[in-house]
């Protein structure tokens, strides 16, 4: 506490009595407390602890004061005047706090407004699905190679060991363009890629050809003058039939789940020798208790394709030494996979274009 | 191909314990693949009993009808022994006759159960059946409209179980014989598999003492020697006519699939059937001298047993007579020459054909006969003989025939060419040991003679080879790997292991599988749902998309044989299947629909024909351009339509229709997504909206177009209004896309901003104007964005204002007013030449 100063103008020190000081800060003080919101805060910031405020003025007068009395006063003035603004500072931040609480109330939506503004989209399952299938061999190093949908006859039949009189010409019913003497065809299946390959490259080929192929079936749940199919060929040294078989394993685990193979069983396709029918393991029952099973209708094995050695004369019309390579291929409908993959049952889900079908596969495939 | 179990039995001893699920997955493994097995008693259940009719009492009703009130002997069927009282109402029986009798409790095809009921006066306790009720041929068993009537010397006590006796306990096979299994179309072949598989005693049933061939037959002329190898005739005589066919004959006939027509016929068929071999039979008779076999004259004429007037082509071979072509050989005889009811002698004749002429004959004629399926797929060329010797010997045996002593034999039969392979070959092939031994004794399970020669390889090694002649009735085994085949059918598939090759050194995706891919998720993210669509359209398709007669688009690759006559051509527009398929999406009640499709369409070449070249050696490279020429242009399209609702009404506000802006922003979005600078230009064309129509051009090149459709379309499709589409060369614009991206240097000097409105006339495109404001302001403007088109009375009619903001910034230094003054009226300077813009105060 200070003794009295009889140098002291009282006119001028006023303000800087101590009980001057004391009764500023305190109202200063009691007016911060009594804020009741931001808005009043500020109004009390700038009565308070503004350029007009009474420590505001007070502190100006300090330099007034003889120099003896200076250090005093600046200090009792100073120290209240920071009383003042740590209370300020206090005092926002509970009432930031309490205006964020409560603005975060008052902003509350309901998040389980629709936002589907503009309808989703989707790529087709027979897209997508073609793309799942190339990934797989893309994986284990292959190329996917593609060709036209309308095709040379040569390429389509005669390459392939189906020759112009061949029995087989006549199950797979070819779409024709016209005049039928120009030899082309709609493309009955994808190996006239395979040709095509073989005639433009040279082995080792691995090759992966997903793509869309056309028969003169009628429209129906099962059949469609238009699907797609898939085909593999490699072309190698030293390549068995038992490669074939750990290739077309590894794309049923890759496709349908851990565990499903496939088995062979003979058959005939003029393109490979020996030839066999490819049968997938139910991936809904696995062959146990198959019978209640819808999958494989209670056979443990579902029908998936066609597979065999590449006959040597195909290789021989591409181009390929037979006495140096062999090959294998195989071919399966995508269409029909993604079926029973998916419990489709009408086939002409894929064709009809409805925009609630697209989307619902999402990323799945 | 179908095979009753017991008859396949006949030639095989196998032993009674393999059940038809055994036999069927057998055969399956050795390639006679298991289509289904039926049983024609399968739907017939409970007690099914030979009876003896005891009593019958004719009881004359009110309606007119007599109804016979029977007393039955069904032995102790019936749990009591006593005879059993039925109600029939058939009258072609009579007491001790034998019969069918269900009880009740018994269940008939169609669900129909059997129980004592009252009716006409008694309670009947049972029924005696008709063939029909059975689910038997109608005229099976003793005739149609009436009950089966067993035959007198039936060996079967009143009671036991009738089923053996009509073949309802028999299991019938039907396989799926592939193309070269055509031995499989025989029970001799099935026989002959079903023996290998189980390593049973096989009965050849054309293993037969053959009368030796002679002068004294009827007279052949083979004038065409390869397309008849070899040609033999038998005739018999004095032929009842009036013999029908026995009971066991015409049930194995019906359980094969074929309908029995009479005694003579029947036996050929069922001697087909029995040895793979087709047999045609003639009316000896209505023969006019020897037989020619002989390719057919110009201009002449047969008609065949179908009752068709045929015109032969001179590539048909024909037997003939005297009169002329009878016959169209190894497909289907003649009529002049067909047995009948008068029949007293009968021509056999058993012939090989040239397979690819049976081929053509029977596509060039569109007849799919039993015998042309197996003439064209190759029968065994040394069933001849014994096929014609069984013929005869079951005429003579059933229709009380005398076979006449000539056996006219023409031709030889060739002996199937030597296949010699290295006996590793079927391992090597399969990837699994198979020796010598094991291979060897394979080919000789499936009737092939082989011969081993061990020589000696140039590092002294023993090198096993296999010289190896087909069976007979093998025509497809011709090659090496066929061979490789045969061994590993007879090892069996299932040993086959599982080795992954090795890892192939592939380079991913191409570059254009990858922007497909890019493209497609580009436009599913923009909300479009994929859609795929056929190819197919008619000229209807054009018109609807209201396509000028000489229109490019309308110049198509046609379809020879289309599914519709509708639509016989391949499109050249993805548009009108696409306006089609939204339309059908609307009909459903979607309430827009956004799709898109990539595919290739075709324009038709002028290549010429696309040659077809041999297959015993590649083609050279000039000749593979020659076929790819010949093909039809095939780019990848995208199509986009756009249709109805593109932004739905909701909570926060309301939502909108598709318009032109909608199918431009897809091409703007697609392009920018592959990195490709898109021109948009006001275009006419069809099928669009001449004042809202845009070319997308890409360096000048225009690659597609978008926009609102012509309201005429619209309607024609019946689109919501303003439906709009899209359609480009996705090709194009793939090739267009930067091989390496060159990413801009970012300066972070500050950006100056400006806004300039510029007053132009109506017709003015914005596209324009923006142009010239880009290349007056020079390398100082970064970006340049039109964010508003204002109209107003003050502006005065034709004009409108375009308010774009401009944004200035330089790579090494921040810009002064004075530049970005000089920047910003230099282009509106050149925006004023160039358009005519004015700077709106
Ligand atoms: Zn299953």
């Amino acid at each position: 506490m200070s003794g009295p100063n009889t140098d002291y103008d009282p006119v001028e020190v006023t303000p800087l009595q101590a009980e001057q000081v004391e009764a500023a800060r305190d109202a200063a003080l009691a007016a911060i407390a009594a804020a009741a919101d931001l808005e009043e805060l500020k109004a009390v910031r700038l009565e308070h602890a503004g350029d007009r405020s009474p420590l505001a003025l007070a502190n100006r007068e300090i330099g007034a004061l003889p120099p003896q009395a200076r250090k005093e006063a600046g200090q009792r003035v100073g120290q209240a005047r920071g009383a003042v603004n740590k209370a300020l500072a206090a005092r926002t931040e509970v009432l930031e706090a309490e205006h964020e609480e409560r603005m975060l109330v008052e902003e509350t939506v309901d998040v389980t407004l629709p936002t589907d503004k503009v309808p989703a989209g989707g790529r087709h399952p027979l897209t997508t699905g073609a793309e799942l299938i190339a990934d797989i061999f893309l994986a284990m190093g292959w190329e996917i190679a593609e060709g036209p949908l309308v095709e040379a006859e040569w390429l389509n039949f005669d390459a392939l060991n189906l020759g112009p009189d061949h029995p087989a010409r006549t199950m797979q019913d070819t779409f024709w363009t016209e005049p039928a003497e120009n030899h082309v065809v709609l493309r009955t299946q994808t190996s006239p890629v395979q040709a095509r390959t073989m005639l433009t490259r040279k082995p080792p080929i691995y090759i992966a050809c997903p793509g869309r192929v056309f028969r003169t079936d009628e429209y129906d749940a099962t059949h469609s003058p238009m699907f797609h199919q898939v085909e593999g060929l490699v072309v190698d040294e030293g390549i068995s039939m038992a490669h074939l078989k750990g290739t077309l394993d590894h794309f049923a685990a890759s496709m349908f789940g851990e565990g499903i193979d496939t088995r062979f069983r003979p058959s005939y396709f003029p393109f490979t020798e020996p030839s066999a029918e490819v049968d997938l393991r139910c991936f809904v029952c696995r062959g146990v208790e198959a019978d209640s099973c819808r999958t494989c209708k209670g056979e443990g094995w579902i029908e998936w394709g066609g597979c065999g050695v590449v006959n040597p004369r195909v290789l021989t019309a591409c181009g390929v030494d037979p006495e140096t390579y062999t090959g294998f291929a195989f071919g399966m409908g995508i269409d029909r996979s993604l079926m029973f993959r998916h419990g489709i049952t009408d086939l002409r889900s894929f064709f009809e274009g409805d925009v609630r079908f697209t989307p619902a596969f999402g990323t799945e495939l | 191909m179908k095979a009753p179990v017991s008859w396949i039995r006949e030639y095989v001893d196998l032993p009674a314990e393999v059940t038809t699920e055994a036999l069927t997955d057998k055969l399956t493994l050795l390639g006679l693949k298991l289509e289904a097995i039926e049983s024609p008693g399968a739907a017939i259940t409970g007690p099914l009993v030979v009876g003896r009719v005891l009593t019958q009492d004719k009881e004359p009703q009110k309606n007119g009808k007599t109804i016979n009130w029977c007393t039955v002997d069904v032995g102790d069927a019936n749990g009591t022994g006593e005879p059993q009282g039925i109600v029939c109402g058939a009258h072609n029986f009579g007491p001790g006759d034998l019969v069918c009798v269900v009880l009740p409790g018994g269940v008939l095809p169609g669900g129909f159960a059997i129980s004592a009921r009252k009716t006409y006066g008694h309670v009947s306790a049972g029924m005696i059946c008709s063939a029909a009720e059975l689910g038997l041929a109608e005229d099976a068993f003793g005739g149609a409209g009436g009950i089966i009537v067993l035959p007198a010397d039936t060996e079967a006590a009143p009671g036991t179980d009738v089923r053996p006796l009509l073949g309802l306990d028999e299991e019938i096979i039907e396989f799926e014989v592939n193309p070269d299994r055509a031995y499989g179309l025989s029970l001799r072949g099935i026989a002959r598999d079903a023996a290998l598989g189980f390593g049973a005693v096989y009965r050849d049933p054309c293993d037969r003492l053959l009368p030796a061939a002679d002068d004294a037959g009827h007279p052949v002329l083979v004038e065409d020697e390869a397309g008849c190898p070899l040609f033999v005739a038998r005739t018999v005589s004095g032929f009842d006519a009036s013999a029908t066919t026995p009971e066991w004959m015409a049930s194995r006939l019906v359980a094969a699939g074929m309908r029995p027509i009479s005694l003579a016929v029947d036996v050929t068929n069922y001697v087909m059937l029995e040895t793979g071999r087709p047999i045609h039979g003639y009316d000896a008779d209505k023969v006019a001298g020897a037989l020619h076999v002989r390719r057919a004259a110009a201009g002449e004429k047969l008609t065949t047993l179908d009752g068709t007037a045929r015109a032969l082509s001179t590539e048909d071979l024909v037997i003939a007579d005297d009169s002329g072509p009878i016959g169209l050989a190894g497909v289907m005889g003649g009529e002049a020459t067909e047995m009948s009811g008068s029949t007293t002698r009968v021509l056999v004749e058993s012939a090989h054909w040239e397979p690819v002429s049976m081929f053509r004959t029977g596509k060039r004629h569109k007849i799919s006969s039993e015998a042309g399926k197996r003439n064209e797929r190759g029968a065994d060329p040394a069933s001849c003989e014994a096929a014609a010797d069984r013929v005869v010997e079951l005429l003579v045996e059933l229709g009380g025939a005398t076979a006449e002593p000539g056996v006219t034999v023409v031709g030889t039969v060739a002996t199937p060419a030597t296949i010699t392979i290295d006996a590793d070959l079927p391992q090597r092939v399969a990837g699994l040991p198979i020796d010598t031994a094991t291979a060897v004794a394979a080919l000789e399970g499936v009737g092939c003679a082989v011969t081993v020669e061990t020589e000696l390889a140039t590092t002294g090694a023993p090198v096993n080879r296999l010289s190896v002649i087909p069976p007979r009735w093998r025509p497809d085994v011709t090659d090496p790997f066929d061979l490789v085949e045969e061994v590993l059918r007879v090892v069996g598939y299932d040993h086959v292991p599982s080795v992954l090759p090795r890892e192939a050194a592939g380079r991913g995706l191409t570059r254009s599988q990858k922007l497909r891919r890019r493209a497609g998720r580009t436009l599913a993210g923009a909300g479009l749902a994929e859609v795929v669509c056929f190819p197919f359209v008619g000229s209807a398709s054009f018109d609807k998309l209201g396509l000028e007669a000489d229109d490019p688009r309308r110049e198509t690759v046609r379809l020879a044989n289309p599914l519709s006559s509708e639509e016989p051509e391949l499109t050249t527009t993805l548009l009108p299947n696409l306006l089609t398929t939204a339309a059908r999406n609307v009909a459903r009640g979607a309430a827009g629909a956004a799709i898109f499709e990539a595919t290739t369409v075709a324009f038709p070449s002028t290549g010429g024909p696309a040659p077809i070249y041999p297959t015993d050696t590649r083609p050279t490279p000039e000749q593979l351009e020659t076929l790819f020429a010949a093909l039809p242009a095939q780019p990848l399209h995208l199509g986009v339509v756009l249709a109805g609702e593109r932004e739905r009404t909701g909570w926060w506000g309301e939502g909108r229709d598709a318009d032109w802006a909608d199918a431009i922003a897809v091409a703007r979005r697609l392009a920018t997504e592959l990195g490709v600078a898109l021109e948009v230009v006001a275009a006419v064309h069809q099928p669009w909206h001449p004042g809202r129509c845009a070319s997308l051009r890409v360096a000048g090149r225009t690659i597609g177009h978008a926009g609102e459709l012509h309201p005429r379309v619209v309607k024609a499709f019946d689109l919501p209004a303003r439906a709009a589409a899209l359609e480009l060369d996705l090709d194009a614009l793939m090739a267009a896309a930067p091989e390496r991206a060159v990413p801009p240097t970012l300066s972070t000097y500050p950006v100056a901003k400006e806004d300039v409105a510029l007053v132009v006339g109506e017709d003015v495109p914005a596209a324009q104007v923006e142009a010239a404001l880009v290349e007056g302001a020079g390398d100082l403007l970064e970006s340049v964005r039109l964010f508003d088109v204002y109209r107003s009375e003050q502006l005065g009619a034709d004009r409108k204002s375009l308010a774009f903001a401009l944004r200035f910034r330089a790579a090494d230094r921040t810009l002064t007013d004075e530049d970005v003054k000089g920047a910003r009226d230099a282009a509106v300077a050149l925006a004023g030449a160039r358009t005519g813009a004015e700077q709106r105060a």
